[in-house]
């Protein structure tokens, strides 16, 4: 599904992602744990394209696909969602507006026909609600004067009708409490599926108690520095990152 | 290839100013320059009473004595006024009086432009779609008027300013120029000397106008000056919706368009005043050519309890000079402005409203929305004031400034004067330039740059589009998307 061979990237002419390589197959959930500053924000961004991430050496594909050749929108019509950390607001655009937009212009990337308004409100209202999400909240200005609980749900429900092949969430927890992670976790493990990964970007261990990955890596200096089951989680959570930032460096 | 590479590529492909065609057909035109004889020439050609030409003639005088203004945050090559024709008209001899008599290729001009002329084809193809009845104006002056017998039935009149001074001299007589005077600036003393035609509108008491007005303005000859003249007049009682479009070919030399609209609304009456304009912008790199947009638009709620609402998309024209304001006299009165201004390339606007409350309990409302790109400057200009007599007036004032790229530059010029201790008056404004956090999330979302700008600009307006008439909010919108082709790179 994805794999990322010696991944090298620049932010502003600094180093932070040093030789970078993972390989998720289909229908697995990785985690990626680290310290701050070890660059697992930059490998959710570049993957997904942002300006100003330059890459610099190594390559990134998706279903044989080369990522890095394509533009943002491309890449997401490919089928890759990055799930943000603080997702933006959108003044004036209601969250169904977006959506439907979203959705339309990825079809027709894939040269698939634009989804019927009906037909795009009556799946919109069924996932809503599994989220526990107001449909009248869908009318409102995306993200705008949403709680940080609120706009993950939104983001979930955007992966739900977008239903990509590729998830990348990043630190998806951030900003939670327990009941809204609870809810927002079981929309994603909802979307678990054998042609589905996923990328879990997390600095805590508490994320990966709801959403169970199938292997963990560990971050720390731009580069990957161990692998293991969801057990090096648990013994990161004991021990910290340090012996890991002290090695990398 | 980048984004910014493709995106250039992009936008050269595209036919960006689709209106920006020339119509061959033969005109006759006013010697260049502008003197006595020329105004009595514009009068005799229209077939004017003698008050008529007198009026023209004092408001000649007049111009003479005034000097350009040069005040607004706009600057562009002098206009040389003897340099221009102040009249061209498509060679026919009188007003034809159906549509068979009416040059083809005008027919076909409007038809490209998407303007229906035939009554039939307003209805064509779109079941239920509500009518609108059209004023075509075609450089200086009206082509055709439709839904004319229609409209009379409810004891409506909607025709051309020329022919207004013909069968209802007195109407105009007792409304022309008093709303805005003769000597009101100097680009309105120019129009009513020169003023060729436009429309002229009569709601009689208590009549809900059933049907949408519009005219269409159209500038085709070269290195004429387009001066329309309009006037609407809604009788106590009386509702009407007004909308007024405009484009114009490409063309190398700048061209001048120096309009009047005056506005009267009498006990209970409501206007609503929406305008589209799309007049060509000028060459967006090097800024030649391009329609100078100078225009004088004022409302007089003169009856208790009137309403104006003034409602405008400008996204054309090299430069515009353009304040649409409301003079609140009658007690109750309120005065609304909905303003969408876009400037790209290297076009200059310097717009925004007056609200001057005069009588008690007056209420005013402006929302006003700048969008910068390219090297464009604009400009928000407004001025909000309570007389001593003005007791419990009240107006919200928001600008909302959004800048795309680098070289662009908003201002927001605000004046406030309450001269009563009882005027409540709220002014906000904010300036933001469109975010690349923004656009690189719809774009993550699957949205092309360019969908993904239009998206936001789109959002950034749409209070303003929610006030437009249905038909025309979404050509406005299409409107908004096509003035930033190419904004972002």
């Amino acid at each position: 599904m994805l794999k990322i061979d010696n991944l090298q990237v620049s932010v502003a002419d600094k180093p932070i992602l040093k030789g970078l390589s993972l390989d998720v197959p289909a229908g697995e959930v990785h985690a990626v744990m680290g310290p701050n500053g070890a660059g697992k924000s930059t490998l959710g961004y570049t993957l997904a394209g942002r300006n100003g991430y330059e890459v610099t050496a190594g390559s990134a594909f998706l279903n044989g696909e080369d990522l890095l050749a394509l533009e943002p929108n491309e890449r997401a019509a490919k089928g890759l969602f990055l799930s943000f950390q603080y997702p933006l607001e959108i003044p004036g655009v209601p969250a169904l507006t977006f959506v439907r937009t979203a959705l339309n212009a990825q079809r027709k990337a894939r040269g698939e026909g634009e989804v019927s308004a009906p037909e795009f409100l009556k799946l919109v209202k069924q996932k809503a609600k599994d989220l526990r999400i107001d449909f009248d909240m869908l009318k409102r200005p995306l993200n705008v004067g949403f709680s940080g609980g609120e706009k993950k749900r939104m983001e979930v429900l955007q992966m739900a009708l977008l239903e990509p092949k590729l998830l990348i969430l990043d630190e998806t927890d951030s900003g939670l409490d327990i009941d809204a992670l609870r809810i927002v976790s079981e929309g994603v493990n909802a979307l678990r599926a054998p042609d589905r990964s996923m990328l879990v970007i997390t600095h805590y261990q508490r994320l990966l108690d709801y959403i169970r990955p199938d292997k963990v890596h560990v971050l720390a200096a731009g580069r990957i520095v161990a692998s293991g089951g969801p057990e090096l989680a648990l013994e990161l959570e004991r021990t910290g990152y340090d012996r890991y930032a002290a090695e990398a460096a | 290839m980048s984004v910014s590479q493709e995106t250039i590529e992009t936008v050269a492909g595209l036919e960006k100013y689709k209106h920006g065609f020339v119509t061959d057909i033969e005109q006759e035109f006013a010697p260049k320059g502008l003197n006595a004889d020329i105004v009595r020439f514009i009068s005799e050609k229209k077939g004017e009473p003698e008050w008529m030409l007198e009026w023209r003639l004092a408001a000649f005088e007049r111009w003479q004595a005034m000097e350009e203004p040069t005040w607004a945050k706009v600057e562009y090559t002098p206009v040389d006024y003897q340099d221009l024709h102040y009249y061209a008209a498509p060679r026919t001899k009188a007003k034809p009086k159906s549509l068979d008599e009416i040059d083809p290729e005008i027919l076909a001009t409007y038809e490209k432009l998407g303007i229906p002329l035939k009554e039939q084809m307003v209805l064509a193809g779109v079941e239920g779609a509500p009518k609108y009845a059209v004023d075509a104006v075609f450089d200086s002056v009206s082509v055709v008027t439709t839904f004319r017998e229609e409209l009379a039935k409810s004891g409506v009149i909607f025709m051309s300013m020329s022919e207004a001074l013909r069968e209802h001299g007195d109407l105009v007589r007792q409304y022309l120029g008093s709303v805005v005077p003769v000597s009101d600036n100097y680009f309105a003393a120019l129009n009513s000397a020169v003023f060729s035609d436009g429309s002229f509108v009569y709601i009689p008491p208590g009549v809900r106008c059933p049907m949408e007005l519009s005219t269409y303005f159209r500038i085709n000859a070269e290195n004429t000056g387009q001066f329309e003249r309009t006037l609407i007049i809604a009788d106590k009682g009386s509702y009407v919706s007004y909308l007024e479009g405009c484009t114009a070919p490409m063309r190398d030399e700048n061209q001048l368009h120096a309009a009047v609209v005056e506005l009267v609304a009498l006990e209970d009456a409501e206007i609503k005043y929406s305008t589209v304009q799309n007049w060509w912008p000028g060459d967006p790199v090097t800024g030649k050519g391009g329609i100078y947009n100078f225009v004088t638009k004022r409302a007089d709620c003169r009856g208790d309890r009137s309403k104006v609402s003034w409602t405008q998309v400008e996204t054309g024209s090299a430069v515009t000079w353009k304040y649409p304001s409301c003079i609140l006299k009658g007690e109750g009165s309120v005065g609304e402005f909905y303003s969408i201004a876009i400037t790209n390339g290297r076009q200059q606007a310097d717009t925004g409203t007056k609200m001057i409350h005069l009588g008690a309990n007056t209420r005013s409302r402006i929302i006003a929305k700048g969008v910068s790109a390219g090297k464009s400057v604009s400009t928000y200009r407004g001025l909000v004031s309570a007389h001593p007599k003005a007791k419990g007036a009240r107006n919200f004032t928001q600008c909302d400034s959004l800048l795309i790229g680098k070289d662009c530059a908003a201002h927001t010029v605000p004046y406030v004067e309450a001269r009563n201790g009882s005027a409540q008056f709220e002014h906000e404004a904010t300036t933001t330039r469109l975010s690349e956090d923004q656009l690189f999330y719809a774009m993550q979302r699957g949205l092309s740059q360019e969908e993904a700008v239009q998206l936001l600009v789109n959002g950034f307006v749409r209070e303003v589009l929610q006030e437009l008439p249905m038909e025309f909010a979404v050509e406005a919108q299409k409107l908004v998307a096509i003035s930033l082709e190419g904004s972002v790179g």
